[in-house]
């Protein structure tokens, strides 16, 4: 195998990521439906059923546990983290296990991809993430009558027997990506690539850009004292941020579920 | 010993039991017997029978039944149209957000054959079918990947200046369109694959498989491209 890693020529490399203002969600849902509407996901009747439905952004409810008046609930929006590791070693856990190299971590843009056509369903992937953000297709995907006709054609529809999960929208860096060379321009503009959650979001939570840029609003979000990242113990170094007032959401967040008193209601 | 007895000993030698006991019967003291020089040739012939008819089927009949053939809805003259219209961009731009037309529609065409301008029975066609009765024409795409690729013009046109024969060939020179062949299982073009059932290829245009785009990712970028780059 080639030693380069991804994106290490001399081209400029981003990071990709989100902050979330928890303070600002209210667990409306929106971002989930402009989410499955974006990304072709296949919805059933009643979607509401944990077990079978499919979500790459789920929005999770989150209790401090205690009796009124001192009970508090929290929403945390979870699209895929997309872990980088530490220190540019293939330590995104997906990645790291799959064996079919379906999955691989992008240096250049930061984002862990999704290459459904070579997936074979052994869901390793699905173990290994500890934020349960991959769903595995247990049914070839269905459409009431007629709506193929509104699927996304940038995005391609997932066959049974493969593992998907959220791709920071890639297919809307592409299109961008097209019309900044078409412009004759090398750099996008903040607002060129947004993903579909963020758009949807009608509170404005959900902020999206590259950290590494100090122009874009997230480069100044993920600095928030009251910023954290889920899980942050296990080194997995991800680029979704989380931003919350409240003490017992920011422990939680760092926190297995019902650890001491910190309930999670999965919504 | 008489030709008749060698030939019965020859036979006997093939192992068949019944005719050795003949054989036996009429010399009554059998000769030890000397293997004949053309035995060597029973394994090569055995091999041959076997390989002949198997490479046959795998490189040429196996093809031809995996492989259909379909003509275009109309046997376009590019050489033609280049003399008219321009470079490869007079017909297959791009538009203004960067994405590219492809095949252009009907009313590219209308610019010019609202009504048959020439003689040419193709033109008439045109006009008959499509053009009076305002349907798009069912073109075959040669080039059409996957669903699970992604592929920007204006990455490798505009960004990546490349010219459009490295990939398409000398299309614009051609005075007539060659034949689709697609595949019967996978529907997909036989262009994507190549012609070559060894995989072989001459020219950068004959094939367009991944490690087609690889190969040329990594010769001129220099690096290992992540999937996302041509995977959707």
């Amino acid at each position: 195998m080639k030693e380069a890693h991804h994106g290490e020529g001399d081209k400029k490399t981003y990071r990709y990521g989100m902050v979330v203002d928890l303070d600002k969600c209210t667990g409306c849902g929106a971002c989930m439906v402009g989410c499955m509407a974006e990304n072709n996901l296949p919805f059933r009747k009643d979607n509401s059923d944990r077990t079978r439905s499919m979500l790459w952004m789920r929005v999770y409810k989150i209790s401090n546990g205690r009796t009124f008046p001192n009970s508090d609930i929290s929403y945390i929006p979870r699209p895929c983290q997309h872990c980088e590791g530490k220190d540019h070693h293939h330590a995104t856990p997906c990645v790291s296990v799959c064996p079919a190299t379906v999955t691989d971590y992008s240096h250049e843009t930061g984002i862990v991809s999704q290459i459904y056509t070579r997936c074979f369903g052994c869901r390793y992937c699905m173990a290994a993430c500890p934020y349960h953000v991959r769903v595995f297709n247990w049914w070839d995907p269905t459409w009431p009558k007629g709506m193929k006709k509104y699927l996304n054609p940038d995005v391609s529809v997932r066959m049974r027997g493969v593992v998907e999960k959220c791709s920071f929208c890639y297919h809307r860096l592409q299109r961008a990506r097209d019309k900044a060379y078409a412009e004759g321009r090398a750099e996008l503009h903040e607002n060129e690539y947004q993903t579909a959650c963020t758009q949807a979001c009608p509170a404005g939570a959900i902020n999206f850009g590259d950290l590494n840029d100090p122009h874009h609003k997230v480069y100044k979000l993920k600095k928030d004292p009251n910023a954290f990242r889920l899980l942050e113990k296990l080194g997995t170094n991800t680029k979704v941020y989380y931003v919350s007032s409240k003490a017992w959401v920011r422990k939680a967040g760092n926190a297995y579920t019902g650890m001491q008193g910190d309930v999670v209601i999965p919504g | 010993m008489s030709t008749t007895e060698e030939k019965e000993q020859a036979v006997a030698d093939e192992g068949q039991e019944a005719t050795e006991e003949i054989a036996a019967e009429e010399v009554h003291e059998p000769k030890p017997v000397k293997p004949g020089t053309w035995r060597f040739l029973i394994p090569i012939i055995a091999f041959a029978m076997g390989f002949g008819p198997h490479f046959l089927l795998g490189w040429v009949i196996f093809p031809q039944l995996l492989y259909g053939k379909k003509q275009q809805p109309i046997d376009f003259n590019h050489k033609l149209h280049v003399e008219e219209m321009g470079e490869c961009e007079g017909c297959h731009f791009f538009r203004g957000d960067g994405s590219f037309a492809g095949i252009p529609d009907l009313s590219s065409c209308l610019e010019c054959h609202e009504e048959q301008v020439g003689e040419h029975p193709e033109e008439a066609k045109l006009v008959k079918q499509y053009v009076e009765p305002g349907k798009e024409i069912p073109w075959l795409v040669y080039s059409r990947q996957p669903q699970c690729v992604f592929f920007s013009h204006a990455a490798h046109v505009v960004k990546g200046e490349m010219e459009c024969v490295t990939c398409h060939g000398p299309v614009g020179e051609s005075e007539h369109l060659k034949p689709y062949y697609y595949n019967r299982l996978t529907l997909y073009s036989r262009d994507i694959w190549g012609s070559n059932p060894a995989g072989y290829k001459k020219h950068t245009w004959d094939r367009m498989k991944m490690d087609d785009c690889a190969e040329c990712h990594e010769e001129k970028k220099g690096i290992k491209e992540a999937c996302f780059v041509c995977h959707k």
